[in-house]
This record gives structure tokens, C-alpha cells and sequence, in this order.
């Protein structure tokens, strides 16, 4: 798919760190973090709660500022990346606003950003079309499932045509049979728009299914363990997941999440 | 329809045939007294029933029955002219008009101070005690001063009277509205931060349309202040027309029956303004694409 092959980092963090003052004192959510991510990289970060990985994906989104060490973010401070709306962000509910409808949904980062009325219409039909949501434009959010809701998320998130997705546990709160369906369909928007993405997930076979490298992260203080880089080819169907290439990169997935709690006991 | 009947007009004619009997009971009672009186010296020896029936007739009774309360109600407002200044049209009018005023006033006010008690930090640090103070101050012992401060320079008419609806109905609006604006999540604040959205477009897309329901809810508590603020801002001005001067007037002369309809006149006004507002704001919610109840 991608022509270019030099790497080209998307995300480099070097000896990152983030420590919360609370009022129990402090609480180290991340310690000393080293990754590059290049771009096309889908990545997806694993580890228990409280390992740290929405917490890095929120750096990235300069929405927690780090306590020590570098990250930039398209070769920029992750401020400057935000301003320059370098990414888009996917959160675990949809959030979609109630009084909008679907196609308004999509077009609020739009309308903020300043884009035409033509642009934006051209924009939104585009958008729903990667999502498969074509012809629910007027339908308001409580109209949708669980599923379409997240789809129409996703659709809001590409709709700028940034290069780099956040996807804070996207599928988290759906079952299992739509999210099967959907990280179907996510893959296949990867394919057709190459876009850079993190992934972040609490589930094993989402995350071998879904990536081109795997970041797995432990607790306390949240720390990077392992980065497993995939020999999956891109092309992915659901029963690659019966295949025995697939069950042990899920097999390193899990020792990984096990030696980080292991150390923890 | 049926269903209708069983969960809110059987009820409500209970509930009312109930207040109308114990109302009639107590008409008697306080008017007995008086009625007795009134034969003793007159030498009259009525029967046990004549007696009820007269205390339920009295010019000026204590306690006017309801049916007496009904044929004034129906007399000064089907059966005047609604120029005509015992009609309680013209009365309800003008009272509805300072509501209004000092509504649409209250309103803007309590939505300018929830905005800037949102916005701005040193607001929200000092403002609310300052508006919490202002309704603990009885508005029966400041409308008339708000009266002669605005009179003497030179305010006079229905600004002063809309003035007193102001104050008693920003209140609701800006306290419903500082919860409004801060209703929404952080999760919808970050999103619109990872749009690198400016304060303006935060107000106008996501606090503003999320703050509609409290909006609402809290014009209809400061619609039926309103209604109290220009009522008793009628009361101390001698104002010559309203509901309130109608009361004052009722009060002045015993005209205790004139009273009652007076105040079912205001009820009745309360009623349809809360209703008329709790009416916007359904269409306003199904405008914005609220899953129909």
C-alpha cells in the first residue's frame, strides 16, 4: 500500500514520565517510556487499568502535559501538533451531541475548523461512507446502536483528514460480536487511508488482530514492558485469529502482561 | 384517552371536590360567628338550614364560599368590558405585562451572570454569596424602596414594577444556568480541546445547546416569581391597577370575595405561564432532537 518507506517518526518519546499530584500524594502514571512510532504504524498499547496507556495516548494529545523526559509529536511539541490538528480522537463512549444530528456530529470539528459549507458536505459524506453509515445523516445519536454511535464517532474523528488516530478502548464498551465487526472495518479504513493509528485496549486478541506492533505496558508505575512487532501480513481476515502465527504473538502478548504483574507481586 | 382519565382527571377532581367541601366547611365556621351575631340583634330565628345558607351569602363575609368566589370570578371577567377597571381581564393584563418585562429582564440577567460566573474565575469566586444574599432580603420590604429610588429619577410606570420581577427571577435562572453550562463531561470538553476549539466556539457548540434543559426548568420557577414580584410590587405603590391593587384595594374595603377572585385570577395566570414556558420548552427539546417521552 504505502510507498514511502523511510521512517518517518509520528510519535517519538524519549524517557517520558508523568507523575499526578493527588491528594493521597503523588502517583506515577508513566515512568521513563521510550517509543517511536512511524507512520502507517498501527499500534495497539495493552496492559491492565491503571498501566498508564490512556494516559500516554492523552500526552500524545497534549491533553496531560509530562513531568520528565521528551515527546514530540509529528516532529512538534504535542501543543503545537494539537494546534495544527495533527490527530483525531476517538474516546471510549461516542459522545456524539444529542441535538445533532448524525451529519452534524461529524461536521462540529468542521464548523470549528473554519471549513465550508461545500467542504463540509462533501466531507461528510465521504466520512459516513468509510464508516458505512451513508443515509443515517439525519438520524439523531439515540436513533443509533451502540455500534453505529461509535462508527459515527470514528467518521468524526477522520472528518479533518488528520493523519495520526487516537483511539482511547474505542470497542470497549460494545460486545463482542460488533466489535469483531468492527475492527473488521477499522482495519479496511486503515488500508484505504493509511493513516497512522494508536490503539488502546485491554483485549488480547483485538490488539494482535488489529496491529502492526504491540506496546504492552504494567502498573505502578506504568512502563512499557515489551513493543512486539508483528509478522501478520496487512491483509487480515477474522479467521487469521485460528492461525498458529496468530496464537503465539498472542501467546507473547499475555507472558508479557504476565512477567509485568508478576513483578508486581 | 381513557388512560388520560385515569391517571390525571380523576385524581385532580378528587383532589379539588375535596379542597371545595373542606372550603365550605370552613366557610361556615368562620362565618358563623358573625351571622349569629348579626340575628341575635336583628331578632331573627332562622331555621338550622337558613343559617348555613346565610353564612354562605354574607356581603362581607370572613371566609367567602366558593360558589360566591366563582359568580364574582365569572361576573368581573365574562360580564365586564375588559377596559373597564373592575374587570379582572384588565387587572390580569396589566399585572402580566411588568411579569413579562421583568421575566424577559430576569431571564438575560440570570443568563449573564451564569456566564460569567462559568467564565470567568474571579466571578465564580465572589459572585454567588452576593446573589444568595439578594434573595434572602424579603422583596416585601424592598419593592418600595426600589419604587421611590426609581420615582425620584423620574422612572415611574412599569419599569419599576418589572424591576421587582427581576430580582425575584434572575435567581432561578442563573443558579439553573451556572449548573447548565458546567453540565457538560470533561470527556466533551477534551474532544473539544483535541479540536483546538477557542472559549467562543466551546459556549456556542457544546456548553450553550447542553444547558437548554436547565434553561428551561428554571424560567419556569422564574416565570411564577416573576408573577409574585409584579403582584407584590403593585402593593405598596398604590398602583391603581393590577392584581395586586385589586388585593389592596379588596383589603382596604373587606371586599374579601373581590380578594379571593383577585387571587384566583393570579392562579389562574401562574398557571398558564408555567405552562406556556414548560410548552416552549418541549418544542425547543423536540427542535433539538429529543427522543420524543
Amino acid at each position: 500500500m504505502s510507498g514511502q518507506n523511510q521512517p518517518v517518526s509520528v510519535v517519538e518519546a524519549k524517557g517520558l514520565g508523568l507523575t499526578f499530584t493527588t491528594n493521597d500524594g503523588p502517583v506515577q502514571a508513566l515512568s521513563n517510556v521510550n517509543l517511536q512510532i512511524g507512520k502507517g504504524d498501527f499500534v495497539s498499547f495493552i496492559g491492565p487499568s491503571g498501566c498508564g496507556k490512556t494516559t500516554f495516548l492523552r500526552v500524545i494529545a497534549d491533553l496531560e502535559q509530562p513531568t520528565e523526559g521528551t515527546i514530540a509529536v509529528n516532529g512538534m511539541s504535542p501543543e503545537e501538533a494539537r494546534k495544527s490538528r495533527a490527530y483525531g480522537y476517538v474516546f471510549q463512549a461516542a459522545g456524539l451531541y444529542p441535538w445533532r444530528t448524525i451529519a452534524r456530529n461529524i461536521a462540529l470539528p468542521l464548523e470549528i475548523m473554519g471549513y465550508s459549507r461545500a467542504e463540509q458536505r462533501e466531507r461528510i459524506a465521504r466520512t459516513l461512507d468509510l464508516v458505512n453509515l451513508t443515509g443515517f445523516e439525519n438520524k439523531y445519536p439515540w436513533q443509533l446502536s451502540g455500534g453505529m454511535q461509535q462508527r459515527a464517532s470514528i467518521a468524526r474523528a477522520l472528518a479533518f483528514d488528520a493523519d495520526l488516530l487516537l483511539m482511547d478502548e474505542p470497542f470497549g464498551a460494545l460486545d463482542e460480536i460488533v466489535r469483531d465487526h468492527l475492527n473488521g472495518q477499522l482495519l479496511e479504513l486503515w488500508a484505504r487511508t493509511n493513516k497512522t493509528i494508536c490503539f488502546v485496549t485491554h483485549s488480547i486478541p483485538e490488539a494482535v488482530y488489529l496491529s502492526t506492533r504491540i506496546v504492552v505496558m504494567s502498573p505502578r508505575p506504568g512502563r512499557v514492558t515489551d513493543v512486539i512487532e508483528s509478522t501478520l501480513p496487512r491483509e487480515r481476515p477474522l479467521d487469521i485469529r485460528e492461525t498458529p502465527e496468530f496464537l503465539s504473538i498472542a501467546a507473547r502478548v499475555r507472558d508479557g502482561l504476565r512477567a509485568g504483574h508478576s513483578y508486581e507481586d | 384517552m381513557t388512560d388520560r382519565l385515569r391517571d390525571k382527571i380523576v385524581p385532580v377532581t378528587a383532589l379539588l371536590l375535596a379542597i371545595v367541601a373542606v372550603w365550605y366547611v370552613g366557610a361556615y365556621v368562620m362565618n358563623a360567628p358573625f351571622q349569629r351575631d348579626l340575628d341575635r340583634r336583628g331578632g331573627a330565628t332562622p331555621t338550622r338550614w337558613e343559617f348555613v345558607v346565610k353564612t354562605m351569602t354574607q356581603a362581607k363575609p370572613t371566609l367567602p364560599a366558593p360558589h360566591q368566589v366563582a359568580v364574582n370570578f365569572y361576573e368581573n371577567t365574562f360580564l365586564r368590558k375588559v377596559t373597564s377597571n373592575r374587570s379582572l381581564v384588565y387587572h390580569s393584563w396589566v399585572t402580566l405585562a411588568s411579569t413579562l418585562l421583568g421575566f424577559a429582564f430576569g431571564t438575560a440577567l440570570g443568563i449573564l451572570i451564569a456566564v460569567g460566573i462559568v467564565h470567568v474565575l474571579s466571578l465564580d469566586r465572589s459572585l454567588m454569596p452576593w446573589i444568595i444574599a439578594s434573595q434572602t432580603i424579603p422583596i416585601l420590604a424592598l419593592a418600595p424602596m426600589i419604587i421611590v429610588v426609581l420615582a425620584a429619577v423620574g422612572v415611574t410606570g412599569l419599569i419599576p414594577k418589572a424591576l421587582i420581577s427581576t430580582y425575584l427571577s434572575f435567581f432561578p435562572v442563573a443558579v439553573g444556568m451556572v449548573k447548565g453550562l458546567r453540565s457538560p463531561e470533561a470527556m466533551q470538553l477534551d474532544l473539544m480541546r483535541t479540536y483546538n476549539a477557542s472559549q467562543w466556539q466551546v459556549f456556542r457548540k457544546l456548553r450553550l445547546p447542553a444547558s437548554v434543559p436547565f434553561l428551561f426548568a428554571s424560567m419556569k420557577v422564574a416565570i411564577a416569581a416573576s408573577l409574585v414580584g409584579a403582584i407584590v410590587g403593585e402593593l405598596p405603590t398604590g398602583a391603581v391597577a393590577g392584581i395586586g391593587s385589586k388585593l389592596l384595594s379588596g383589603s382596604y374595603y373587606s371586599q374579601t370575595i373581590d380578594i379571593f377572585a383577585a387571587l384566583v385570577a393570579g392562579a389562574i395566570v401562574a398557571m398558564l405561564l408555567v405552562t406556556a414556558v414548560g410548552l416552549a420548552g418541549r418544542l425547543v427539546e423536540r427542535a433539538m432532537g429529543a427522543r420524543p417521552a
